[in-house]
């Protein structure tokens, strides 16, 4: 549906985006994961026609995004990231006008059921300047939806929102994504994880991964962390890990308990049972541990002040460790 | 069309909603009532009609400075708060939103001057004689021409700010310098000076529109003038995206 090859954008001499490759399917839910700056509004804005790239090509439902802008434009629901609105218009009369300028027949009755589709009926003839935040998102994804777009492309759709705006709002755009292509971009990692058929990491202006959510959580404990513990304090254990092939970076964390990595692709734990039984420790457990998302970007965009900046609850889950 | 229709009445409703027309519509209104005033009591004394021109000069020097304002908000006003966008992003062309921002324009300032018309039609029933109609209608077809050019290049340079402020100074430097760019004209040589005559807006008003003359090449120079100023402005619409 969405086909991205080469897209590069430079303000001035700065590179935002980096030679983007890729695609979205039909139907699916694509997220675009990265912290601030990393390039997603910008990608965002070239394939809605908003402003061109200055280099590489993307096609919408077949059609070229600059050759045939207004075509791509026809069959694609926007909703930016700030969600500019007209303050100074009532809701209905502001999805009216966007129908209007789509040439959608039966306009009234359209703007009714999309009302409904976010839940906005009982506001419809309230000023756009007197909703609140969530409000405001909702006409935002009313006006992307008002023609039935084959494509909905949503920037950051839940920024701002309260955490039970946010659970709604997300719910939402999955209902809707269900028949059709959505890309979706966020800096926040448990929104790819909920709503996303697939995951897109983007970080200075280039893709850094891109996978399912588990396989992108597979992909990385490729790596395999495992967690050892043994009776007593285990003295002398770390430099013996050490010297098993495969084993790397034995953390000590306190009271027996001992992390390290594998080699990726290597499964050590038999022989690191082996060794540790037979140099007379009591193995008591020995398990791997998952990689979160969150860790996974972490490990993914390595500068990890950015993005702990970008995620503010993550800054705050890490301090609350 | 379509689209440009649509753009209009949206942009012609939130020119009624704003209190910058209001204030545009009372500020015409007022000016052209004391003036009115002033003249009708010599009127009703003499028994003559003054000349329709004092009508038709404050009128132009009133669009002179309210265009900007009603223009100054047009485009500079959607980028600043981001609208732009999802009007750029709608299947809806560049030159369709100018010319729909300046169409909407035209029909408000078209209501203010059909408003403004109450004082000649005053004035021709309290003096016997009456007015001169003929000179009433091409003063004001001049007026309404020179308007539509001065909504035209409003909107164009609305086009290149997101600041309101700074459209409104930017349209009344451009209205200023087209109003007395002769003034030169008579010390530069015969070439020169020809081409800025030309190029004046007010020229093409007062030497004939205002007399009660109405030339082709006058219709022409406005109407060429608010097509390549409307052209300007959709380039300037374009070359946003790039910038
Ligand atoms: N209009 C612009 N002019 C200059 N630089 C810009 C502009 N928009 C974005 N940038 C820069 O491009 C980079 C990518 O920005 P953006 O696409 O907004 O990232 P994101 O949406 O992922 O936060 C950033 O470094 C940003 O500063
Ligand atoms: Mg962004």
């Amino acid at each position: 549906m969405i086909r991205v090859t080469g897209l590069t954008k430079d303000y001035g001499s700065r590179r935002a985006i980096h030679d983007l490759d890729f695609n979205a399917r039909k139907g699916e839910i694509l997220g675009f994961l990265g912290p601030n700056g990393a390039g997603k509004t910008t990608t965002m804005r070239i394939l809605t026609g908003y402003m061109p790239p200055t280099s590489g090509t993307a096609t919408i439902g077949g059609f070229d995004i600059i050759e045939n802008s207004l075509d791509v434009r026809r069959i694609t629901g926007y909703m930016p990231e700030t969600v500019p609105l007209y303050v100074d218009m009532t809701v209905s009369e502001y999805l009216l006008y966007m129908a209007r300028l789509r040439h959608i027949k039966n306009a009234d009755e359209r703007v009714k059921k999309v009302l409904d589709m976010v839940e906005l009926g009982d506001r419809a003839n309230g000023y756009i300047g007197n909703l609140s935040k969530g409000m405001r998102q909702r006409v935002g994804l009313g006006q992307a939806l008002i023609h039935e777009p084959e494509v909905l492309i949503l920037d950051e759709p839940t920024i701002g929102l309260d955490p039970a705006q946010v659970v709604n709002f997300r719910n939402l755009i999955k209902d809707i994504g269900k028949d059709r292509t959505v890309i979706l971009s966020t800096h926040i990692l448990p929104e790819a994880q909920q709503v996303c058929d697939r995951v897109m990491i983007i970080n200075k202006g280039r893709i850094v991964a891109e996978d399912t959510p588990e396989m992108l959580q597979a992909r990385l404990t490729g790596s395999q962390r495992v967690t050892l513990q043994v009776r007593g304090d285990g003295r002398g254990l770390p430099e013996l890990l050490s010297q098993i092939p495969g084993v790397l970076h034995v953390v000590d964390k306190d009271g027996g308990s001992y992390e390290f990595e594998t080699l990726p692709g290597q499964d050590c734990r038999p022989q690191v049972a082996r060794t540790v039984v037979d140099h007379g420790y009591d193995l008591l457990l020995l398990q791997p541990v998952n990689l979160s998302l969150e860790e996974i970007f972490l490990q993914l965009t390595r500068d990890e002040s950015s993005a702990a900046d970008a995620m503010p609850e993550l800054n705050s889950m890490l301090e609350a460790k | 069309m379509r689209n440009i229709f649509t753009i209009a009445w949206k942009e012609l409703k939130s020119i009624f909603i704003s209190p910058i027309a209001y204030a545009v519509a009372l500020a015409i209104f007022l000016v052209m009532g004391i003036i009115f005033y002033a003249n009708i009591l010599n009127a009703v004394v003499q028994q003559v009609a003054p000349p329709i021109q004092i009508v038709l000069g404050p009128l132009v020097t009133l669009m002179l400075f309210t265009v900007p304002a009603i223009t100054m908000r047009t485009v500079a006003e959607e980028q600043r708060t981001g609208t732009l966008e999802l009007l750029l992003t709608a299947p809806v062309r560049d030159w369709e939103v100018v010319i729909g921002k300046w169409l909407g324009a035209v029909v408000f300032i078209i209501i203010v001057l059909l408003a403004t018309w109450v004082y000649p039609i005053i004035l021709n029933n309290i003096v016997d004689p009456g007015i001169d109609q003929g000179l009433l209608v091409s003063g004001y077809l001049g007026v309404f021409l020179l308007t539509m050019a001065f909504l035209a290049i409003g909107v164009a340079v609305s086009s290149f700010f997101s600041n309101q402020i700074a459209a409104f100074f930017a349209t009344l430097g451009v209205f200023l310098v087209l109003w007395m760019i002769s003034y030169p004209s008579q010390a530069m040589g015969a070439m020169g000076g020809d081409l800025l005559k030309y190029l004046d807006m007010s020229e093409h008003f007062y030497s004939t529109f205002y007399r009660g003359i109405v030339e082709l090449k006058d219709v022409i120079y406005y109407i060429s003038m608010t097509a390549f100023a409307l052209f300007l402005g959709s380039m300037s619409v374009e070359t946003r995206r790039w910038r």
